[in-house]
């Protein structure tokens, strides 16, 4: 491992100008994904700017209604709150679906949020990687790549983003605050995760230096009733191969407004707008689900060995449709 | 000392305060090990995937191959060897020897400390993913078997002792419970979590 400095900020522009002050410096969250990348040395900074005592560590409720989730909330605490169990329960049970009790504790919203693929190419110093060294080739597209993408990939990469909170986030249309040199800014996360392209290698939006403060879920009561739910290849502590956070509103049988967003599908948590808007004002009903799921998935491009993950999305659309609207029976 | 590469850290460790000099590079498990002899701490996979590193940092269970040492500074770290109160096992020490919750016990010292927060975590309230309903209203879940299956998944056992540890855990959620019970306490009122 290269050799780094180390400085720990305590107030938000303080951590920003520490970050300026070298071009290879990073922030560190709870270190569970950028210090084991630094141990393989696919990560190599010069300084670290330790953000985890900075006052980001609050989750409120806002004026309207919002919550406001702090950058360095850690995702146990994310998970545990009342709030978002009332409100938001699929973003306690994705959090709670990713990683284990330990790393949880340690990992932060915003290092959650900039977690790098687990794509095994990309891990491995030894092998060509697009997204790790540009223009060196991806050998997943004709390798290893049965967890790889079938949405919005590109020739030069097929990764996917590996965030469970990333997806419920998603659904449930986030806001990421920013803080930069130039001051506070937001950026929707439907425009935070940037398309592959032929730059695998710029994965956000963010501007150089960016801080994450945290991030807004606007009030919908919609999500009071949703759910997480994860495919893996164990019965738990093992990233998805395919997962899906489903918020549904139903009455007399018809569907007022639902919210979809797929993981483990794309270099981005998926947010399935095609399904929802084929879903809005129809029968609540497995065959419309189905049908929804359907015109979101005939976009899909799967590879030789990641075919599987189309029927498994639709399974899951399905399924978790027909349990909410089940529930909302009751 | 150059402090673009290392830096002098005082670590509290089991109560006890610790002055040293380290590499920036130092994780908190390496710290442990070669730094101050407390080997009771395990180095299985260095990459948080087995939970045999398993330490509690001000009471939460966390992996110390993934924590630096220099971004430890200022916080209570707490590792097998200072589990016990004094001559006296925890009983979730108590209940892994009683269950035989091992074989080789590489990864004991990890599976204990992870258990001690598992059931500190629960009595707290937290919910996991084998929570059938997660809303607050819908109340604590019982720490049954798949609860402690799943909570547990952070620590892997190489020899597979997992029936044992399964109930070693649940035996000393029982004694917790009992004891919180016959001091009138309320749920998660000794809660660090
Ligand atoms: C064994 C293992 C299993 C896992 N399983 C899962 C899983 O099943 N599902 C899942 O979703 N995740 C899983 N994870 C990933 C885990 O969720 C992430 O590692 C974690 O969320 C990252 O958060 P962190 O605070 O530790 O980030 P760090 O490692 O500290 O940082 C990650 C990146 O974010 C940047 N960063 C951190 N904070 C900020 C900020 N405030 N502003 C700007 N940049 C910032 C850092 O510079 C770095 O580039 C797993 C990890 C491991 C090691
Ligand atoms: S899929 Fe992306 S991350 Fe994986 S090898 Fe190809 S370019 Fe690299
Ligand atoms: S050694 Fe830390 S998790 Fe395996
Ligand atoms: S007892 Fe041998 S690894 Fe668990």
């Amino acid at each position: 491992m290269r050799e780094f400095g180390y400085k720990r900020a305590t107030d938000v522009p303080e951590a920003v100008a520490l970050l300026a002050t070298d071009p290879e410096a990073r922030f560190l969250g709870g270190g569970t994904n950028l210090v084991d990348l630094m141990k393989t040395g696919v990560e190599s900074p010069a300084l670290l700017v330790d953000v985890r005592g900075l006052p980001l560590d609050r989750i409120e409720v806002a004026d309207d209604g919002a919550l406001k989730i702090g950058a360095t909330v850690t995702n146990s605490d994310l998970a545990a709150d009342p709030e978002v169990r009332r409100r938001y329960p699929a973003l306690t049970e994705a959090v709670l679906a990713g990683a284990s009790g330990q790393l949880r504790n340690m990992a932060t919203v915003g290092g959650n949020l900039l977690q790098r693929t687990r794509c095994g190419y990309f891990g491995d110093t030894a092998q060509p990687c697009n997204k790790r060294v540009p223009g060196s080739g991806c050998p997943a597209l004709a390798g290893e790549h049965h967890n790889h993408a079938i949405l919005d990939w590109s020739e030069h990469c097929v990764a996917t983003h590996p965030s469970d909170m990333g997806v419920a986030l998603a659904a449930f249309d986030a806001v990421v605050s920013i803080h930069t040199a130039d001051g506070p800014a937001e950026l929707p996360l439907s425009e935070f995760y940037l398309p592959v392209g032929d730059t695998p290698h710029r994965e956000n939006a963010l501007p150089p230096g960016a801080l994450i403060t945290g991030v807004t879920l606007p009030a919908a009561p919609v999500a009071a009733r949703s759910r997480y739910r994860k495919v893996r290849e164990r019965a738990s502590f093992a990233f998805a191969n395919g997962s899906i956070a489903a918020a549904l509103d139903v009455e007399d049988g018809t569907v007022r407004d639902v919210r979809l967003a797929f993981g483990a599908v794309a270099s981005r948590p998926w947010r399935a707008r095609k399904a929802e808007r084929a879903l809005t004002g129809g029968p609540a009903t497995a065959e419309a689900f189905a049908a929804a799921a359907d015109a979101e998935l005939a976009a899909a491009e799967p590879l030789a060995h990641n075919g599987y993950k189309v029927p498994l999305i639709r399974n899951l659309v399905v399924a978790m449709l027909t349990e909410l609207t089940q529930e909302a029976a009751r | 000392m150059d402090p673009t590469k290392s830096s002098a850290i005082s670590l509290r460790v089991n109560g006890e305060r610790h002055s040293l000099t380290v590499d920036n590079r130092t994780t908190l498990l390496d710290a442990l090990r070669e730094h101050l002899d407390l080997t009771g701490t395990k180095k299985g996979c260095d990459q948080g995937q087995c939970g045999a590193c398993t330490v509690l940092l001000d009471g939460r269970r966390a992996n110390s191959c993934l924590q630096l040492a220099v971004a430890t500074e200022g916080r209570e770290v707490t590792t097998v060897e200072g589990i016990a109160d004094g001559e006296r096992l925890h009983p979730v020490q108590q209940a892994f020897l009683d269950f035989d919750g091992y074989q080789c016990g590489y990864c004991t010292s990890g599976q204990i400390c992870s258990a001690v927060a598992v059931i500190e975590e629960h009595a707290a309230g937290w919910p996991s993913a084998a929570t059938a309903d997660v809303r607050p209203e819908a109340g604590p879940s019982p720490l049954d078997d798949d609860e402690i299956r799943e909570r547990m998944s952070g620590n892997l056992c190489r020899c597979g002792a997992y029936v044992s540890i399964v109930r070693a855990v649940a035996e000393a959620a029982a004694v917790r419970e009992a004891a919180d019970s016959a001091a009138g306490g309320s749920r998660g009122e000794r809660v660090t979590a």
